[in-house]
């Protein structure tokens, strides 16, 4: 029992991570209908310019909201530069741009920080606390926090600011916005750039867990993919729930089920993306699409 | 005599470019190092690949970013057939692409429920997990340590003919593996182009264009784009069988998601819906890497570091910048600027004489 609810708990927080990549990816879905195959890369860039931060002597506190600036700044050149000339491309073309961002973010960050791992600090020990008998370190009880106070100034963002306001109203209706004065296209550059920073508080989250590598987030947006399509990838709800799912589910099927063992967690996150797509494509929280023949 | 004389003539350009680039392929091998034969040989292959892949997402408009796994079920079929059962390599490779064909288009199945953004997602994850995947059966595949097989021996008359051309040189397995190569590269390009240009061809451009409209002209929507699904898994199959003979050897890490993703970049430089891309898009993605690391390491004025720093980093660097590059200003990749620069020149030269005619150009989809 001990065992369960540690691993219910280690599963939260590594959901959280997976939550906090989901979500980004939830915000690009919602601004342009696109699956952003960089945002774990993005995410990863973005921990490496913490890490060098911290490296230079800046403190923890100061480098992490330094570092998040910096990778909205980037989310909203990588959109203005790239993604603007195919805004609207078709899917295919969009997919193939972003796999191609991925390689070269990737490859970029092998340039200037080359492949030998690191360890990235965290502002949280792993002295473990008893909590309803069961030891939880306060690593995974930080990263639950954090990740939740993310999504409530996402949710507050996007739900009671004029700006999110505007930014949903561009992504629902772009003509109509634009004739009310929105500047759509701009809309789309912001919501890069916010999910580009929330993506950044994932991998600064997950680094001191993994080691950081250019290759640190390979795995984890295969989670985050999952939890955003068990979610309903329009959802930022669902992309959080679906998080804590994904994790939770990851942690015990790695633990209880032989066959999954250690090595198989991700086949897990790639049966949950296919089982999801085929039964019920629209996730948890998703709207049924209609299609206009 | 006279009518083939003037069919000869009147034979468009890309005829005469066809047989220049069978004479180079062919030929090859007499001038070169064995060793060069070989890295020709992964081209083609990968050029095979890249044709199967180019069928299901420039003609039939679906996406994969998990051919890298469709490669590994043909390789490991392959090697397996040989490793335990003793069957002759020549006959496992048909056998694994037909093999790869069917789970091809078994995937083609719920793919069919997936919309593109879907099928990217679904495919990718595939292409991570693979090695994982492999991994796990271990007395079948032999887990992280792989399964070996010997090199095959050139049979008697290929060693004469080689010897004969080259002036007494001794044919290697690595050479001969190589014409055996070119000869399935030049069956399986043969038949994309005929299958592309005939009905399904034309139904595929058709359900990719405008799959309503497709389907109230009568065509089976399902049934080709399964169809799709199963001959693109064919020619990977067919690609991973002859990837795993010619390495002798094959890993649960032969196969990263960078594999299919370079495959990715292949059929997006060479061209999408085009049947000599391919063959640019494995010269572009599998032989340029190769020659320019081997020009890096082979100049002494570029520190160790730096040479190191360049291979590793390199092609993750340059494919990613293309891509974008090419998807932004030249979607048709290589041969569509190729194709439309000659078409350009062509109505340069021709202009005055096309205005006294009023001739129009033939729809070149259509023929």
């Amino acid at each position: 029992m001990q065992e369960f609810i540690q691993l219910i708990v280690s599963g939260l927080a590594n959901g959280g991570i997976y939550a906090s990549l989901a979500l980004a990816l939830v915000l690009i879905y919602n601004a342009m209908g696109l699956v952003n195959f960089a945002q774990g890369e993005m995410a990863m860039f973005a921990t490496f310019i913490a890490f060098t931060l911290i490296d230079r002597g800046l403190s923890y506190w100061i480098a992490l909201p330094l570092t998040l600036v910096i990778a909205f700044a980037g989310g909203v050149v990588i959109e203005r530069v790239v993604i603007r000339p195919v805004e609207r491309a078709p899917v295919l073309t969009l997919v193939i741009v972003t796999l191609g961002l991925a390689t070269l973010i990737n490859g970029t960050a092998g340039f200037l920080f080359g492949y030998s791992p690191r360890e990235f600090p965290s502002p949280f020990s792993v002295r473990a606390v008893n909590l309803l008998g069961a030891f939880v370190s306060y690593r995974d009880l930080g990263v639950i926090a954090t990740s939740a106070v993310v999504l409530v100034l996402i949710y507050a963002l996007l739900q009671r600011t004029t700006l999110g306001l505007t930014m949903r109203a561009a992504a629902y209706h772009p003509e109509a916005s634009r004739l009310l004065g929105v500047r759509v296209s701009w809309m789309l550059a912001l919501g890069w750039g916010l999910a580009s920073a929330v993506g950044a508080v994932s991998g600064i989250m997950v680094a001191p867990v993994l080691v950081l590598d250019p290759n640190l987030m390979q795995t984890i947006i295969i989670y985050a993919f999952a939890a955003a399509v068990l979610g309903g990838v329009e959802s930022p709800l669902g992309a959080v729930v679906g998080g804590l799912i994904v994790g939770v589910t990851v942690n015990l099927a790695g633990a209880y089920v032989p066959f999954v063992g250690g090595d198989l967690q991700l086949a897990v996150a790639l049966a949950i993306i296919v089982a999801v797509l085929v039964v019920k494509p629209n996730g948890l929280f998703g709207r049924a699409t209609v299609r206009n023949v | 005599m006279n009518i083939a004389m003037q069919r000869l003539r009147s034979a468009p350009p890309r005829y005469w470019l066809v047989l220049v680039v069978a004479i180079f392929f062919v030929g090859l091998p007499t001038v070169v190092t064995s060793f060069q034969s070989s890295e020709w040989t992964l081209v083609l292959i990968f050029a095979i690949v890249i044709m199967g892949l180019n069928i299901l997402v420039g003609y039939s408009g679906q996406i994969s970013l998990g051919h890298g796994a469709l490669m590994a079920v043909g390789a490991y079929t392959s090697v397996i057939l040989i490793h335990r059962y003793h069957i002759n390599y020549l006959v496992t490779i048909p056998i694994a692409g037909l093999l790869t064909g069917v789970v091809g288009f078994l995937l083609g199945i719920p793919a069919l429920r997936l919309s593109a953004l879907y099928l990217a997602l679904a495919t990718f994850a595939l292409a991570v997990v693979t090695p994982s995947l492999i991994k796990r059966p271990v007395q079948l595949t032999g887990g992280v340590q792989g399964l070996f097989i010997a090199a095959p021996d050139p049979p008697q008359f290929a060693k004469d003919a080689f010897g004969a051309v080259t002036g007494g040189a001794v044919m290697t397995s690595d050479q001969w593996f190589y014409y055996v190569t070119v000869v399935i590269a030049m069956v399986l390009f043969w038949f994309a182009w005929n299958l592309v240009r005939h009905r399904p061809g034309r139904a595929l451009r058709a359900i990719r264009d405008r799959e309503v409209a497709a389907a109230s002209s009568g065509i089976n929507i399902a049934g080709y784009k399964t169809l799709a699904f199963g001959i693109s898994a064919f020619y990977a199959g067919i690609g991973g069988a002859l990837y795993g003979l010619t390495s002798g050897s094959v890993y649960p890490d032969s196969f990263p998601l960078a594999l299919s993703l370079a495959l990715l970049v292949g059929t997006v430089i060479g061209g999408l819906a085009s049947i000599a891309g391919p063959l640019v898009g494995g010269i572009f993605t599998f032989w340029l890497p190769i020659v320019s690391g081997q020009f890096v390491a082979s100049q002494p004025w570029i520190p160790a570091q730096i040479a190191a720093v360049f291979k590793n980093a390199g092609p993750a660097v340059t494919y990613g910048a293309l891509l974008i590059l090419i998807m932004i200003f030249a979607p048709n990749g290589i041969v569509g600027l190729i194709t439309s620069g000659y078409a350009f020149l062509r109505r340069r030269l021709r202009r005055p004489a096309e205005r006294e005619t009023g001739q129009a150009q033939p729809d070149p989809e259509t023929v």
